[in-house]
């Protein structure tokens, strides 16, 4: 027995020549192992904490505790080693701190990727270089040696028969790269614009370098007739214009706004709809002009009585009514105005007599 | 001022990737600070900086010149240069009859400003007072905020928060133990007092895996007083906080634990058919072939049925 107690004191004596590591609070502690951070919600000594003098070493004992007991919460954490260092693996941090920048947003699709994409249109790659059989070498396909590939390769470009023999087609080339360019910087912006929601001004009718189509020209009168302050009401019209019809020709135009229909909600009701729009088709009645059906009521009488008499004139000339000798049909009595009666209510009053 | 699409094309290669770096990122690194002059800066808030920025080191700059601003009344010069440094932190020293030895701290969000708190720097030691070993620039301190204070006060509540974004420096994964070094600590009483701490850990022996704690201090000490404040609206604030897409961890379905730790699964099963359930096989319960032949006419039937009803519901 006594080389346990021998054993227990030597123990003990070991013990007692470290302070311990354990620390007694009131409170618990919240402990953020993540972002090494602790909040001490205990009172603090107010005594202690006004006089000047023992300030620092209140503070300092009571940082030391609290460091404690983090460093226990830290040490109780799996250890690994990495390149002969002892590391703990710290678990998530609890405290949200406020970002530097707002998270940031898809990208919104250009035009052209949106099209793609409804019509599952892919990229291909292409290769970066490409054999040329005219030069017979690897050209490639943009950027550094590009230019003097084709250069070399442009070094004489035949005017076609159906142009002027004296335009010259390195201009020509050159105008036309850099309006593909130019339309394509247009893109750019208008994809911008559309992805910031920012309305912009219409460019109306696409620049042509050949003669406008018909079309085109149609649609040009009626943007220009409509660009006016009172939106081409007070426009006259010339004889056989018709306003100008196709796809985006109605966006082109200001003041006409299209009316979007509301989506269907359910198969019946749009099946409903359609059965209704039949019926309204099915029960269509011709219209009635009152005027004019009348008019031609009056045109065909008028017609017809002609006709008749057309035909009765041959049957007059044959037999005549015996009595009625003139031609003139005119009697030789004299009027005789009403017999000296005056009679008010009638329309003709009868002669007056002096 | 806020993150901009540019309208712009950069022209260089290097323009490009300066402007991408500048882009919003899901993970963010660390936040960087700069810290100004403001109009007649005091010695010893210039000082109070200064060993701000010693401590923040490898993400602060020190701009020395002297800037005629008051940011509590403009703050279009501070977003300014924020802005022009990448910076999402800043502090402010400036000193009045009406508030001496003032120190303003705050943060930005979107170059905009998010959080600004005035402190009056009322007693101070500097890190060059204490004569003793420092630590190594850079290190990542533990954080200790004592007092009840900090969680009943509003403005404190804020400014705990904002100190932790000073001194957090950057998410990690893993931390070496003997890198366990500096201890900055923040004792926070009723009337508005601040005491800022400084120390460095040394491990002693314990007996036990786990070491002893002693502390040396090392300067700075500070005694500020919470003066005036620009707190974000909790709007603002929540808009800040936000976690990204990318970062919120995916939640699995119908997965738990129970209390002894084992995992538990549901399992979603469908109505089971009990006439078709196959038991013991008997020559009994054979069919025989004219009852099989019943059986296939009614299936058939009832297919077409099917059929016709799928159609007409078309």
């Amino acid at each position: 027995m006594d080389i346990v107690n021998d054993i227990l004191e030597r123990e003990q004596k070991k013990a007692e020549k470290y302070k311990p590591i354990v620390v007694e609070k009131h409170l618990e502690l919240e402990f953020d192992v993540g972002t090494l951070l602790t909040s001490d919600t205990n009172d603090l000594d107010s005594k202690l904490i006004k006089s000047d003098q023992e300030r620092d070493i209140y503070l300092q004992s009571l940082a030391r505790d609290n460091t404690q007991l983090l460093l226990n919460k830290i040490w109780e954490l799996p250890t690994e080693r990495i390149d002969e260092a002892i590391v703990v693996r710290l678990p998530q941090p609890t405290t949200v701190l406020p970002r530097a920048k707002p998270v940031p947003k898809p990208k919104p699709l250009t035009k052209w990727q949106e099209f793609a994409k409804a019509k599952g249109i892919t990229k291909t790659k292409k290769s970066k270089l490409e054999w040329d059989e005219q030069l017979q070498k690897w050209v490639p396909l943009y950027g550094f040696r590009k230019a003097a590939a084709e250069k070399e390769k442009n070094w004489l470009i035949p005017v076609p028969q159906n142009l002027d023999p004296m335009t010259d087609m390195y201009e020509k080339k050159a105008t036309e790269k850099s309006e593909k360019v130019a339309k394509n910087e247009l893109q750019r912006l208008k994809n911008i614009a559309r992805a910031r929601k920012v309305k912009i001004p219409r460019v109306g009718l696409p620049i042509t370098s050949d003669k406008a189509s018909s079309t085109q020209l149609a649609t040009a009168t009626s943007v220009a007739k409509a660009s006016t302050a009172s939106l081409g009401k007070f426009q006259d019209k010339l004889p056989k214009e018709k306003e100008a019809r196709g796809k985006g020709v109605h966006e082109l135009i200001p003041g006409k706004e299209r009316k979007r229909k509301l989506p269907v909600p359910t198969p019946a009701a749009e099946k409903e709809q359609n059965l209704s729009m039949i019926d309204r088709i099915l029960r269509k009645r011709p219209k009635i002009d009152m005027e004019k059906a009348v008019s031609k009521h009056i045109n065909e009488e008028q017609l017809q009585r002609s006709e008749e008499k057309k035909s009765m004139k041959p049957m007059k000339g044959r037999g005549k009514p015996k009595g009625k000798g003139n031609a003139t049909n005119f009697s030789a009595k004299k009027p005789k105005g009403g017999k000296g009666q005056r009679n008010p209510s009638k329309k003709n009053p009868g002669r007056k007599r002096r | 001022m806020a993150v901009m699409q540019r309208i712009k094309k950069p022209t260089t290669r290097k323009g490009k990737k300066v402007l991408l770096s500048k882009e919003p990122k899901p993970v963010e690194g660390p936040k960087q600070c700069i810290f100004l002059q403001g109009r007649n800066p005091s010695d010893r808030a210039r000082k109070v900086l200064r060993d701000i920025y010693d401590l923040k080191k490898p993400d602060a700059a020190f701009l020395n010149r002297k800037n005629d601003f008051v940011p509590f009344e403009d703050a279009t010069l501070i977003e300014k240069i924020c802005y022009k440094k990448e910076a999402a932190l800043f502090g402010v020293s400036s000193h009045s009859k009406k508030r001496p030895h003032n120190v303003i701290l705050g943060r930005t969000f979107n170059y905009g400003v998010l959080d600004m708190i005035e402190l009056g720097a009322e007693n101070f030691k500097a890190m060059s007072e204490f004569h003793n070993m420092k630590v190594l620039a850079g290190l990542k301190p533990c954080l200790l905020f004592n007092g009840p204070a900090w969680d009943l006060n509003q403005d404190l509540k804020r400014l705990k928060s904002l100190f932790t974004d000073f001194f957090y420096r950057e998410k990690v994964e893993t931390i070496r133990l003997q890198g366990l070094e500096h201890v900055l600590s923040f004792t926070a009483t009723d009337d508005g007092n601040i005491f800022v701490r400084s120390y460095r850990i040394l491990l002693k022996k314990s007996g036990q895996r786990t070491p002893r704690v002693e502390l040396e201090e090392i300067g700075p000490s500070i005694d500020f007083k919470l003066r005036r404040t620009r707190l974000a609206s909790d709007d603002l604030i929540r808009e800040a906080c936000r976690v990204p897409r990318e970062l919120k961890p995916i939640t699995k379905k119908n997965i738990s634990k129970d209390a002894f730790g084992s995992k538990m699964g549901r399992i979603h099963m469908g109505k089971q058919d009990i006439n078709r359930l196959q038991t013991r096989k008997m020559k009994g319960l054979k069919k025989s072939a004219e009852e099989k032949k019943e059986m296939l006419l009614k299936k058939k039937i009832a297919k077409k049925e099917a059929k016709a009803q799928a159609i007409n519901s078309q």
